[in-house]
């Protein structure tokens, strides 16, 4: 039914992952573009006009259609691919709402401590730049309390919005995968001290399309980690389109 | 199951005598507070709809949000919280979502034209997480520095305030050339995207950042029209 595959816009960052994630499990053949983010690849003329006028990714083409914002990508790949490989949406009303609840809880009460955590531990350092510890400490503290109430509630169902595994659970795993992955004291902790949050990211990590997503993503993370000098974020926006041809990477999805 | 819903209010209307209850039927209550954004978020969707409801308050400077019984109803201590019959909510733009999708054949649509295409839908899904990424973490920084600091008699910080102005400024400049383009944020009609932004924009048109509305002119022009509809004006009451 396709003509073309999709193509997905993509970098280093986890909502990155979250977007190959959600078409892994809709076993949905794409095309991955990966676009340097980090170099100003999302800053340039063509793609603020053409892909997402915020500069940022992932960015999804489907067609004619061009989306940005995770949540929006997945929730489209959800609703549109509905009869084809796992069900992230319940079709009841009142059991959607539940999902859209654990998706606002995300956006609003885990992402914004989780990234914070990511952005000072990973990107930052990365880039070259200094560690705010004061901030990290702030948000290990914070992300603990949360995670308190992560783990009351995964204690009375096996995934967020109930038992079957959705789109709030989805979103979820790569940002926990990138907090797993940090040497710094106590952020392993914050999942492993916490039974039912564990066996819930263990059940997840278990899933084929969850395996498939890591080995894009690491193949990402290692064509970042070749560059030699690390970039300024705010380089001016220009015209990249040299750049861009020679470290895009275009690879088939089997 | 919309059928359903009216068949039995129908034989309830008989019984009691009273032509309002499939309205009053519904059972809807929230729990939290008439000024807090969030909470008129879900008020808005409530009038749009024109639902009877009732607001539990709940005094924020009390701290009543931070202890029983509120937190059994959101554990993460914020308002507001929802109830619709047996379904029990929070987040205001997850209940939203709900009131949208299940009173969708009353009052405003608050969805595209076309929601079942999902195609359509994803462009107000887009504009919602927008709305909450973009718009709504800069745009609140600058109600707390300048109305809710104020309030309590704290100083504003003049200067953290123009930092979030500039970065509101970016994102007004894509909203501007969206406009251009449609007459609302998702399209050609009034949705969620747009009404996500009422009640912070009603609060910011109280301070100096109301400039970067007025210096956008299809950025002013909606918010003169989003803010001047009836449900906007009920919550300001």
């Amino acid at each position: 039914m396709e003509d073309q595959k999709m193509k997905l816009h993509c970098g280093f960052i986890f909502s990155n992952w979250t977007a190959m994630f959600g078409l892994h499990e809709k076993s949905l053949d794409f095309e991955l573009v990966f676009v340097d983010w980090v170099a100003g690849e999302a800053r340039t003329k063509t793609f603020l006009s053409n892909l997402n006028p915020f500069g940022q990714v992932p960015v999804l083409e489907d067609g004619d259609l061009k989306l940005f914002e995770s949540k929006a990508i997945t929730r489209y790949l959800a609703e549109q691919y509905k009869d084809v490989g796992t069900d992230l949406l319940p079709n009841d009303a009142k059991e959607r709402a539940i999902v859209s609840m654990w998706m606002e809880i995300d956006t609003n009460q885990f992402l914004p401590l989780a990234s914070t955590l990511i952005r000072e531990l990973v990107t930052k350092p990365y880039q070259g730049l200094a560690t705010d510890f004061t901030s990290v400490q702030e948000n290990k503290e914070k992300l603990s309390e949360v995670l308190n109430i992560y783990e009351a509630r995964l204690g009375e169902s096996c995934y967020l919005a109930g038992e079957s595994f959705t789109l709030a659970d989805l979103h979820h795993l790569p940002p926990i995968h990138y907090m797993l992955k940090m040497e710094e004291e106590g952020v392993k902790d914050l999942i492993y001290s916490r039974p039912n949050v564990t066996a819930w990211v263990e059940k997840m990590q278990s899933r084929p399309a969850w395996l498939k997503t890591v080995v894009k993503g690491d193949h990402i993370f290692e064509l970042m980690k070749q560059r030699r000098m690390p970039m300024q974020l705010d380089s001016p926006c220009q015209e990249v389109t040299g750049l861009a041809q020679k470290t895009a990477m275009v690879t088939e999805n089997t | 199951q919309h059928q359903t819903h009216h068949i039995e209010s129908l034989f309830l209307s008989q019984s009691s005598n009273s032509f309002l209850v499939p309205k009053l039927m519904a059972g809807i209550k929230v729990f939290g507070n008439a000024t807090s954004p969030s909470t008129r978020r879900v008020l808005l969707a409530l009038h749009e709809k024109n639902l009877d409801f009732e607001l539990v308050n709940i005094d924020l400077k009390d701290g009543e949000h931070k202890k029983e019984p509120f937190l059994s109803r959101n554990p993460f201590g914020k308002v507001p919280a929802f109830e619709d019959g047996d379904l029990k909510l929070f987040e205001s733009r997850a209940i939203t979502q709900y009131i949208a999708h299940r009173y969708e054949s009353q009052g405003t649509n608050l969805l595209p034209a076309d929601s079942k295409n999902p195609a359509h839908y994803a462009i107000m899904a887009i504009g919602m997480e927008v709305e909450a990424h973009q718009f709504d973490p800069v745009a609140s920084k600058l109600v707390w520095e300048q109305v809710i600091k104020n309030f309590v008699g704290l100083t504003t910080d003049q200067a953290i305030v123009a930092e979030e102005e500039a970065k509101l400024a970016k994102v007004l400049d894509v909203y501007e050339a969206r406009l251009k383009e449609f007459k609302y944020l998702a399209g050609e009609t009034f949705t969620l995207t747009d009404l996500h932004h009422i009640p912070v924009v009603q609060y910011l048109l109280g301070t100096p950042t109301k400039k970067l509305f007025t210096e956008r002119p299809r950025v002013n022009e909606w918010v003169a029209e989003v803010t001047k509809r009836p449900a906007s004006q009920k919550i300001l009451k």
